[in-house]
C-alpha cells in the first residue's frame, strides 16, 4: 500500500473535483479526502490537487480570488516545504496567481472555450510527474479551458527551458501559449501545472489512459 | 413611485384579455390592485398556464412505462432506470429572451432548466440543446438571402452558442449534444430549447407542493433585482419592431451562484428538512408561491420586506414580478429553520425566511405594512382557475399544393460527388464541431459517446449503466405534413439512441409553434401532438413532460412547427455501446429496416411491396419530399414528409438491440438528413482517428440523385463481420425486417455504384471544416 494521500481542494466553484477524486480514489486505490476552501489546514495530506473548474466564478482574473483563500495560504506553505501540488487547468491559474508558479495563463488566442482532446509531448522524464512516461513520448489528453494561453517574460522562459522547467508542450497548440507551453513544473520540482485534464484519461471506459501514468507517478514518488 | 388605476385598459397592455380581467373581478369580488393584476396577467399568461395547450397535451400518453413521475407533477419527469435510481430530464424554450439577446437568453435558459433538475433533488449530469436560426451563408445559389440576414443570424448564433458554453461550463455539466439547422422562417424567431438530465436516489427526492400550517417559507439564492420582470409575458406574444425595447425584460445569468446552488440544494434535500421546494423561473415569487400553494391545497403568507434585494427602489408589484435567475423557494420544517440557515451559509448564499405556510387557500402578500396581494392560488394556476382554450383548427392551404408538387422537373445533377460534397459541407448536415468544441463535453468523466455521433452517451459510475440522450426534429418535415413530422420526431430520436445500443425510455419534448390564434397554426400543433401521442404509444416511450412555446411568430410568417423531441435511452451494460463510424476494412455493410422506402431496390425481397400495397408511396421519388436535398442543392421545401410506420420502427429497434446484445454489429447509423450517400459518408469519417472507407453496390429504385439523397425513415447501416451475415439475416427474418447487403468496408475512399467516388480526406475535409469557415470567416 502506498504512503499517498491525496487532497483534493474544493473551491466554490471547483468542478473537476470528483473527477479527480475518482481517479485517486477507486482507480488508483489511494486514501484521498476533500479539502474544503474555508478550513486552514490540509491535514495528513501528502498529495495536494487543486481541480478544475471555475474558482469563485472566475469573474476576475481566473484564480485570483482562489488564492486568497485560507486553505491556499496554507498551501503555500505546504509547498515551501516541498510538499508536492499539482494544479489542473483553473488549478494551475489558481498556482500562478499565488505564486508558486511563474507566468500566467491569458485568453486563448482565439477567444473562445476550446474542449478537445490534443496531443501533448513529454519533454522531461526526470520529473515526480512523469516519471512512466518516455522522453518525447507523445499522448493524448483532453483540454477544456477559456484561458489556457500561457505567457511569461524573456527572462523567465530561459529560465524554465534552462531548468528543464517544460513537462508538456502542445504538438498543435490549441490556444496559443508561449512556446507550446501546456504544463510546467517550479524550480524545487514538487508544484506541477498543467493546462490539460490527465483525470479525464485515466479510464479505460472513456477509450484513453493516457493520463493515468502521471498520478501513478507522482503516487510512486511518495515512498 | 405611483402606480396606474387598475381599468382593462391597463389589464390589456399586460396581455390579459376582456373576459379574462372581468373573470379576475369576479373571482376577487373587486378590482385588482396592480400587484394583483401583475399577479394574474403573469400565471395566466401562455408561458405559465398553457391555456391554449393543455387540451392537447393531455392527449399525450402521460404515464406508464417507467414513469415514476407523470407529466406536470412536478418540475420534472422521474423515470425508472433501476438499482434505486431515477432519472430526472426536461426540455424547455428560451426562444424570445435570445431573440432580443442572445448570449443571456441562452444562458439564463440553461440555468432555468438545471435548477428544474436539481429542484428535484437530482444532480444534473448532462445538457444538449436544439437550436434554429435564420440562413447563416449568403451563397445559396437558388435564394438570394440578404448578407444583412445571414450576418444577423451568424450573431445571434455565435452568441447563443457562448451563452450556453459560458453557462454549461462554470456550472460544471457536459453539454454532450444538440442540434441545429438554419432556414430563412426562423430568421425574426430562433429557438433556443435547452434540456437537462439528473440522476437522484428514489428515496431522496423532493417534491413542489407546499404544506403543514405554520412551516417557514424560504426564500434562497440570489437575491432580487430589476431583471426580467414581466419575462413570462414577453415570451406569450409575438416578436415585433417592439421587442428590441424588451430587452431589459430579459434575466442575468450567474452560473457560478447556480454552482453553489446546486450543492446547497442538494445538501439540504438531503438533509431531510425539506417540505417542498420550487425554482423561481417565470414569474418569480408569483409563480413559486401560487403553484406550492395550490399542489400542497394549502396558502402562504409572504412579506416582502424580507427578501433580500439588489436594488432598494422596488415596488411590492416588481419584486412579485422579477425574474432574477438562481433564487428558490423552500418550505422547511417547523424548528429545522437552522439546519437549513447552516447549509446556505457553508455556501455563502442568501437563506431568508419571509413567509408562513397558512391553511387557507390564499396567497396573502405583504409589503412595507401593506396588505398589496390577496388572491387565491388554486385560481391563479394551470390545472385550477386559469383559464383553458381550445382554439380554431383549419387545415393550411399550403398542404395540398406541396403533396401534388411534380419532382420530374428538377433537374438531375451530373456530378453526383460534387453534390455529396456540397450536402456534406451545408450548415444543416455539416459536423458541428465548431459548437460542441466551445462546449465543455467531458466534465464529470462520464461521457462515453461525445457528440457528433447519433446520440450522446454518459455511464453511471454508480451502477456500470449508461444514459443515451438525443433531442431531434426535423421542422420542415412537420411543416409539409404535421402528424407525420410529430411522428418522425420521435421515431427519429428513438432510432438515434438505439444506434447507440440503448432502449428508448421516455421522452420530453418542446413544442415551437406560431400564434395559437392563428387557426392554420393551431391546426400544425393538433396535428403534430397527434403524431407525437400515437408514436409515443407504438414505441411505449410516455412523455414526462417539457414545454410549449407559441407566437414564434413575426408579423410575415411563423416558424415552421418545430416539436422537439428530447429522447432518453437506457443502456444496461456500458461495455455494449455502439459508435456510428465503421471500424475495419472488409467488413460487411448492411442495410436494415424499411429498405424499399430508401431508394435501393433489393430483387430478392420478393411479395413485399406487393403485400403492403405500397410500391407507390414507398417509392424513393416520393421519399424526396422534405429532404435537405432539395432544399440545399435545389432551394425547395416541397413533397410530403418521409412515409413513417412507428410499427415497423418498432421492429426495427428490437432487432437492433438483439443484434447489439449478441455482439453480432460493430457500427450503427440511421438514415437521415442528406440520405443513404450522407450518412455512408458519415460512417467512414466520424471515427475520425481511423478514417475506413467502402464499397457500395445498389440498384437504383428511381433517379440516382433521389435514390441516393432520400431521407428514408427506418433504416438504419450497419457493419459486421462476414462470418456474422447469416445470423443478422435469421434474426432478422425473427422480427419481420428487412437486411439487405450492400457493400464491404474498405480503405481510403467512399464508393457508391459508378456514381460516388471519393478519397476519404476530401469527405474528412469538408464535413469538419465548413462551419467554422462559415463562422469565422
Amino acid at each position: 500500500m502506498s504512503k499517498a494521500r491525496a487532497g483534493i481542494v474544493v473551491f466554490p466553484g471547483s468542478n473537476c473535483d470528483h473527477d479527480a477524486y475518482n481517479v485517486f480514489k477507486n482507480i488508483l486505490d489511494t486514501n484521498t479526502e476533500f479539502l474544503w476552501h474555508k478550513d486552514g489546514s490540509i491535514g495528513d495530506r501528502n498529495i495536494i490537487i487543486l481541480p478544475g473548474g471555475f474558482s469563485y466564478g472566475d469573474y476576475l482574473r481566473c484564480g485570483a480570488i482562489a488564492r486568497q483563500s485560507n486553505l491556499m495560504k496554507e498551501i503555500v506553505r505546504f509547498a515551501d516545504n516541498g510538499g508536492i501540488v499539482i494544479g489542473i487547468c483553473n488549478g494551475f491559474q489558481v498556482l500562478c496567481e499565488a505564486g508558486l508558479l511563474p507566468g500566467v495563463l491569458m485568453r486563448n488566442d482565439n477567444l473562445k472555450f476550446i474542449c478537445r482532446t490534443v496531443t501533448l509531448k513529454v519533454e522531461n522524464n526526470k520529473s515526480i510527474f512523469t516519471g512512466e512516461y518516455r522522453i518525447k513520448e507523445e499522448i493524448r489528453i483532453p483540454v477544456a479551458h477559456g484561458e489556457g494561453n500561457y505567457y511569461c517574460d524573456d527572462e523567465t522562459l530561459t529560465g524554465l527551458i534552462g531548468n528543464n522547467q517544460i513537462l508538456f508542450t502542445y504538438t498543435d497548440n490549441p490556444n496559443g501559449s508561449l512556446n507550446n507551453i501546456a504544463g510546467i513544473q517550479n524550480l524545487k520540482r514538487n508544484v506541477l501545472g498543467m493546462m490539460p485534464h490527465p483525470e479525464r484519461a485515466s479510464d479505460e471506459i472513456l477509450g484513453n489512459t493516457d493520463g493515468r501514468r502521471l498520478f501513478e507517478s507522482v503516487i510512486e514518488s511518495v515512498l | 413611485m405611483s402606480e396606474p388605476v387598475v381599468n382593462s385598459d391597463i389589464a390589456r397592455s399586460l396581455g390579459l384579455l376582456e373576459e379574462e380581467f372581468e373573470r379576475i373581478i369576479k373571482i376577487l369580488g373587486r378590482t385588482p390592485t396592480y400587484t394583483e393584476l401583475g399577479i394574474f396577467s403573469v400565471m395566466w399568461s401562455e408561458h405559465c398556464s398553457y391555456k391554449n395547450s393543455i387540451l392537447q397535451l393531455k392527449t399525450l400518453p402521460r404515464s406508464g412505462g417507467k414513469l415514476l413521475v407523470g407529466a406536470g407533477e412536478e418540475n420534472a419527469g422521474l423515470v425508472d432506470i433501476g438499482d434505486g435510481l431515477a432519472v430526472a430530464f426536461k426540455i424547455e424554450s428560451h426562444n424570445h429572451p435570445s431573440a432580443v439577446e442572445p448570449y443571456q437568453g441562452a444562458a439564463t435558459g440553461v440555468g432555468g432548466i438545471l435548477r428544474d433538475i436539481f429542484t428535484m433533488g437530482a444532480r444534473p449530469v448532462a445538457a444538449l440543446n436544439s437550436l434554429r436560426f435564420g440562413k447563416i451563408s449568403s451563397d445559396t445559389d437558388k435564394n438570394n438571402y440578404s448578407e444583412i440576414n445571414a450576418e444577423r443570424s451568424k450573431f445571434l448564433f455565435k452568441n447563443v452558442v457562448k451563452g450556453i458554453g459560458d453557462y454549461g461550463n462554470c456550472f460544471g455539466i457536459p453539454t454532450i449534444s444538440g442540434e441545429v439547422y438554419y432556414e430563412e422562417c426562423y430568421q425574426d424567431n430562433p429557438l433556443v430549447n435547452a434540456m437537462a438530465v439528473g440522476i437522484v436516489k428514489q428515496n431522496e427526492t423532493a417534491t413542489a407542493a407546499a404544506g403543514g400550517k405554520g412551516n417557514p417559507v424560504f426564500i434562497v439564492g440570489s437575491s432580487t433585482g430589476k431583471d426580467g420582470i414581466h419575462g413570462a409575458t414577453f415570451a406569450s406574444e409575438e416578436i415585433s419592431e417592439e421587442s428590441e425595447s424588451k430587452r431589459p425584460n430579459v434575466q442575468v445569468g450567474d452560473p457560478f451562484t447556480e454552482k453553489l446552488l446546486l450543492e446547497a440544494t442538494l445538501e439540504l434535500i438531503r438533509s431531510g428538512v425539506v417540505v417542498g421546494i420550487q425554482d423561481m423561473g417565470a414569474a418569480g415569487i408569483t409563480c413559486s408561491t401560487s403553484e406550492m400553494s395550490a399542489k400542497g391545497k394549502c396558502g402562504m403568507e409572504i412579506n416582502l420586506d424580507k427578501v433580500p434585494l439588489r436594488d432598494e427602489n422596488m415596488s411590492a408589484y416588481e419584486i412579485m414580478l422579477s425574474e432574477s435567475q438562481e433564487r428558490m423557494l423552500v418550505v422547511i420544517e417547523k424548528g429545522k429553520e437552522q439546519i437549513a440557515i447552516d447549509i446556505f451559509n457553508k455556501w455563502d448564499l442568501n437563506c431568508e425566511e419571509i413567509g408562513r405556510v397558512t391553511d387557507e387557500d390564499r396567497v396573502k402578500i405583504y409589503y412595507k405594512g401593506k396588505l398589496e396581494a390577496d388572491v387565491p392560488a388554486f385560481d391563479l394556476v394551470l390545472g385550477g382557475g386559469a383559464p383553458v382554450y381550445k382554439r380554431e383548427i383549419r387545415e393550411p392551404g399550403y398542404l395540398k399544393e406541396k403533396h401534388n408538387f411534380n419532382f420530374d422537373n428538377i433537374k438531375e445533377p451530373e456530378d453526383l460527388n460534387g453534390v455529396l460534397l456540397k450536402l456534406l459541407s451545408s450548415p444543416n448536415i455539416t459536423s458541428k464541431n465548431w459548437i460542441y468544441e466551445q462546449y465543455d463535453t467531458q466534465v464529470r468523466t462520464n461521457t462515453v459517446i461525445l457528440p457528433g455521433g447519433d446520440a450522446s452517451v454518459i455511464r453511471l459510475k454508480e451502477n456500470n449503466k449508461a444514459l443515451s440522450v438525443k433531442v431531434d426534429c426535423n421542422g420542415r418535415y412537420v411543416y409539409l405534413n404535421p402528424y407525420r413530422g410529430g411522428m418522425i420526431a420521435v421515431c427519429e430520436s428513438a432510432r438515434n439512441v438505439v444506434c447507440t445500443g440503448a432502449k428508448p425510455l421516455a421522452i420530453t419534448n418542446c413544442l415551437n409553434f406560431g400564434n395559437p390564434y392563428n387557426p392554420e397554426v393551431y391546426y400544425q400543433f393538433t396535428e403534430a401532438i397527434r403524431g407525437i401521442g400515437d408514436a409515443c404509444r407504438i414505441l411505449e416511450t410516455p412523455v414526462t413532460g417539457g414545454n410549449v412555446s407559441f407566437y414564434n411568430q413575426s408579423k410575415d410568417y411563423a416558424v415552421y412547427p418545430t416539436p422537439v423531441i428530447g429522447m432518453l435511452g437506457l443502456i444496461d451494460d456500458v461495455s455494449k455501446i455502439i459508435t456510428s463510424d465503421f471500424k475495419k476494412a472488409g467488413d460487411a455493410v448492411l442495410l436494415i429496416g424499411n429498405i424499399y422506402t430508401s431508394g435501393v431496390n433489393d430483387k430478392n425481397i420478393t411479395g413485399m411491396k406487393d403485400k403492403n400495397n405500397k410500391s407507390q408511396i414507398l417509392n424513393s421519388k416520393f421519399q424526396i419530399g422534405g429532404s435537405e436535398y432539395l432544399n440545399t442543392i435545389h432551394g425547395l421545401a416541397e413533397g410530403d414528409a418521409p412515409f413513417i410506420d412507428p410499427e415497423q420502427e418498432k421492429k426495427l429497434h428490437e432487432l437492433i438491440l438483439k443484434l447489439n446484445e449478441r455482439s453480432l454489429i460493430k457500427s450503427a447509423h440511421d438514415i437521415s438528413d442528406g440520405g443513404l450517400a450522407v450518412a455512408l459518408a458519415e460512417c467512414c469519417v466520424t471515427g475520425r482517428k481511423n478514417n475506413i472507407g467502402c464499397e457500395i453496390n445498389i440498384d437504383y429504385q428511381s433517379r440516382k440523385d433521389f435514390s441516393l439523397f432520400s431521407e428514408a425513415q427506418s433504416c438504419i447501416i450497419v457493419s459486421a463481420d462476414k462470418s456474422s451475415q447469416k445470423e443478422i439475416a435469421e434474426l432478422a427474418e425473427e422480427f419481420n425486417t428487412e437486411v439487405l447487403k450492400i457493400g464491404e468496408t474498405k480503405p481510403d475512399r467512399l464508393k457508391i455504384n459508378f456514381d460516388i467516388d471519393l478519397p476519404l480526406r476530401e469527405i474528412d475535409f469538408s464535413y469538419f471544416n465548413s462551419l467554422g469557415k462559415i463562422m469565422e470567416q
